[in-house]
């Protein structure tokens, strides 16, 4: 028992140190509610096993019933899976929400950028967004659009440009201007 | 008639046994040939750890080195077992350097002795010690392996790097390696011109890029280098244009604008490797880049894009079509059943195929059903190991399967719901399976899933008689079916069984089994603390550990009834009598 709680505590920490590019508290929570559904396991008796799915399904509304061990798949590969995507949870929680605004559009829009896997999936779902087919960059055309956002030092720059995870955990808003505009302004930057 | 010749002439003899079940047999036939045999067997293979005493194997086998294809290779238990408390790793080392001294210490140095040349370890917890005093002691080291091991960090990297001056393969898949910064790579003398493989691909630190540059540059026997991720697409392409006869390549990042100049540099530089078979990595591929492999696509005979999420569907199938050779592809299941198709009808060499969830938590994105494999079967006669995470599967799918692929070694299919029905009749799955054994006569290891009952595991033990390695987990109906196994498969080596209701009955029945197998695993299913005990009395070279991870907060029980139902119970056979450093939680009956 000593044994188990100590690796716990242990992989806890050495979570907390690890570099990593998503935002800070993720991982920790995700200890937690495996802890506590480990927890649950062992409090059940084995009988109970096998309505495992049924309870947890009940207690995990959001996410979908999650079996210790299951599926079997290797630790490294949970861990790398994990630190990719966003788990299913609350919005509250999980979401990076960033306005979003076009040159000429009266209003301003709102996205979740968790939800894309990269910038192909953004850039077709602003093309839907603004109805407008013209935001995915071809090769050497000049763009209609510039894609920019606002980073955390307050810069504007061209969305692309950086690893994905880089962009989301950087980017505080996005404006889509107009092709002409973006190219005056780096010819001046 | 044998006794008659001289010791080095049965010696050469059992040169040409490699096999290690060969040399166990021929070591048994009497003492002359124990002793031959044991003097001059250079690998050793431990499948299970716990089963020996490194001391003993050292003292058995003094001439242990491990050569160049056939290294000392030792792993533990199978998943589902708390590693962080077994440190067999580090005991394992010192007895291996003192089996070159003949009962030296580690670290003195190995006097006289077979020096170790190569180790590899899975499942195993190596500290930096260990791996520093492995550095030391062996100077001569040649090969490394490390798989899903943890415990080390890139210190013991660093110890290895500087110490083993020959060294000509670093392979580190899939590990918990603790970043201590990016300086190991440096520890590499630049005399080091030996290197042919170094994969480093589950670092998940930075490196020192400019020390990897120019360690490639003064290795020309470099075959498969696979790097991580902090390895940029500019990095990459300098890396390949100093090593164009790269046959395996790890991309690292692989992230490019494609609108760059980098990315045309990226271009040159794949091209000029002509003998590049084999691809893995693309940790942040995005698929405007990928085009940039569609030159050598033609020769790949693999390919894993399994850690590549961004890359789906129909990015995915342009650049399959493009890989008519391989034999092993490696996806996630965002390629689809359309995916799979293509993989069908393009692929003709396919050997291997292994298809991994990418959402196991539901969120709806295309998967995987039993389209995609009735297709793969169809299109790739030759396909004999497959790995497939489904949402669905059915009996006819799986009866089509085992029509079309009669030459299955390894099936593991798993359905990620557990005990799900075929979703067209609402039955279980035991015919599909039942067909899948009776055709693959050549079957070893088999993976099931889905809603199964007892009667799967009769086909099983009526059909699977070449069945090594099987796995179970949310099936069957009663002890039945656990005997069906246990008395049919004769060759049956490693069950691990989790969450069936197996009990004492089934454990009990046929005791004598269990001898003839490496291991029994059984997790959360019907097996009692007093069907153990009676176990462990009956038969005494067994060693029955039983795992109970209770909370502290519950109140110890002096000693819990023999009713009282085991979480996790390990039974396998040994000489080697009852292990010392088995943890708190761990009970040795």
């Amino acid at each position: 028992m000593k044994g188990a709680t100590c690796y716990k505590n242990d992989l806890e920490n050495l979570r907390a140190t690890e570099l990593t590019l998503r935002p800070p508290g993720i991982d920790v929570e995700e200890v937690i509610r495996s802890a506590s559904i480990a927890t649950k396991c062992k409090k059940r008796a084995l009988s109970e096993k096998k309505e495992t799915d049924e309870n947890e399904q009940a207690t995990e509304p959001v996410a979908k019933a999650q079996i210790v061990g299951w599926p079997p798949i290797r630790a490294y590969r949970m861990n790398s899976f994990r630190s990719r995507k966003s788990l299913v949870v609350d919005d509250n929680n999980g979401g990076i929400y960033v306005k979003v605004s076009m040159d000429g559009v009266p209003y301003l829009r709102k996205i979740d950028l968790k939800i894309y896997e990269g910038y192909e999936e953004l850039w077709r779902a602003l093309e839907d967004m603004f109805k407008c087919s013209s935001l995915v960059p071809v090769n050497y055309d000049e763009p209609k659009y510039a894609i920019t956002y606002e980073d955390k030092d307050g810069d504007w720059m061209l969305v692309g440009d950086v690893p994905w995870e880089m962009f989301i955990s950087s980017c505080k808003r996005m404006r889509i201007m107009k092709g002409c505009e973006a190219r005056g302004q780096s010819s001046s930057a | 008639m044998m006794t008659y010749f001289p010791e080095e002439v049965v010696e050469h003899i059992f040169g040409f046994l490699t096999a290690h079940c060969d040399r166990n047999a021929a070591s048994l036939v009497c003492r002359a040939w124990y002793h031959v045999e044991r003097m001059s067997r250079r690998r050793v293979f431990v499948g299970n750890c716990y089963a020996v005493r490194p001391e003993r194997v050292a003292a058995r086998f003094p001439a242990v080195r491990g050569s160049p294809t056939s290294p000392i290779s030792t792993s533990s238990p199978p998943t589902g077992r708390p590693r962080r408390a077994l440190d067999r790793g580090l005991r394992l080392l010192p007895a291996a350097a003192a089996a070159g001294g003949r009962g030296g210490r580690a670290g003195g140095g190995c006097g006289g002795g077979a020096p170790l040349e190569e180790l590899r370890m899975k499942r195993m917890v190596v500290s930096d010690e260990c791996l520093e005093t492995l550095a030391r002691s062996f100077p001569n080291f040649r090969a490394l392996v490390l798989i899903s091991c943890e415990g080390f960090s890139t210190h013991g990297l660093a110890a290895v790097a500087t110490h083993c001056r020959h060294l000509r393969e670093i392979d580190l898949q899939e590990n918990e390696i603790e970043d201590r910064g990016p300086q190991w790579l440096s520890c590499f003398p630049e005399s080091c011109t030996s290197l042919v493989s170094l994969n480093f691909a589950c670092l998940k630190g930075e490196i020192n890029v400019a020390a990897l540059e120019r360690l490639v540059s003064r290795c020309p026997n470099l075959r498969s280098l696979r790097l991580n991720r902090a390895v940029s697409v500019e990095a990459l392409s300098r890396i390949l244009m100093k090593a164009p006869q790269l046959v395996d390549l790890g991309t690292g990042s692989f992230w490019v604008d494609h609108r760059s100049e980098a990315f045309h540099r990226l271009i040159s530089a794949i091209e000029r490797c002509k003998s590049l078979r084999s691809l893995s990595g693309f940790w942040d591929a995005s698929p405007l880049c990928l085009p940039a492999i569609y030159p050598i696509c033609s020769n790949l005979t693999g390919l894993n894009l399994s850690y590549a999420p961004a890359i789906q569907g129909s990015d995915l199938i342009k650049l399959i079509r493009h890989c008519w050779k391989l034999q092993r592809l490696w996806v996630l299941d965002c390629i689809g059943d359309k995916g799979l198709a293509i993989v069908a009808s393009t692929c003709k060499e396919l050997q291997e195929l292994r298809v991994f969830p990418s959402d196991i938590y539901g969120a709806g994105s295309a998967t995987v059903t039993e389209e995609g494999l009735v297709a793969v079967s169809f299109g790739c006669p030759k396909l004999h190991s497959l790995l497939y995470f489904c949402h669905q599967m059915t009996n006819a799918a799986l009866i089509t399967v085992a029509n079309n692929c009669p030459n299955f070694t390894r099936f593991r299919l798993c359905i990620l719901e557990p005990k799900k029905p075929d979703p067209l009749t609402n039955q279980p799955l035991d015919e599909g399976f039942g067909a899948i054994v009776r055709s693959s006569k050549g079957l070893r290891r088999l993976s099931l899933s889905g809603l199964l009952t007892d009667q799967v595991f009769m086909y099983i033990g009526m059909y699977a008689k070449k069945l090594e390695m099987l796995s179970i987990a949310f099936a069957g109906d009663s002890d039945k079916g656990m005997l069906y196994v246990l008395n049919g498969c004769k060759n049956l080596r490693k069950l691990e069984i989790r969450d069936c209701p197996f009990g004492d009955g089934a454990l009990l029945e046929n005791v004598a089994k269990y001898e003839t197998m490496r291991s029994l695993w059984m997790s959360s299913c019907d097996v009692t603390l007093g069907g153990c005990r009676a176990l462990a009395a009956k038969m005494p070279m067994l060693n029955v550990e039983v795992i109970n991870e209770r909370d502290e907060s519950e109140e110890s029980e002096e000693s819990p009834s023999d009713f009282h139902k085991v979480e996790k119970m390990y039974v396998y056979r040994t000489i080697a009598g009852p292990r010392d450093d088995a943890p708190d939680f761990v009970w040795i009956l």
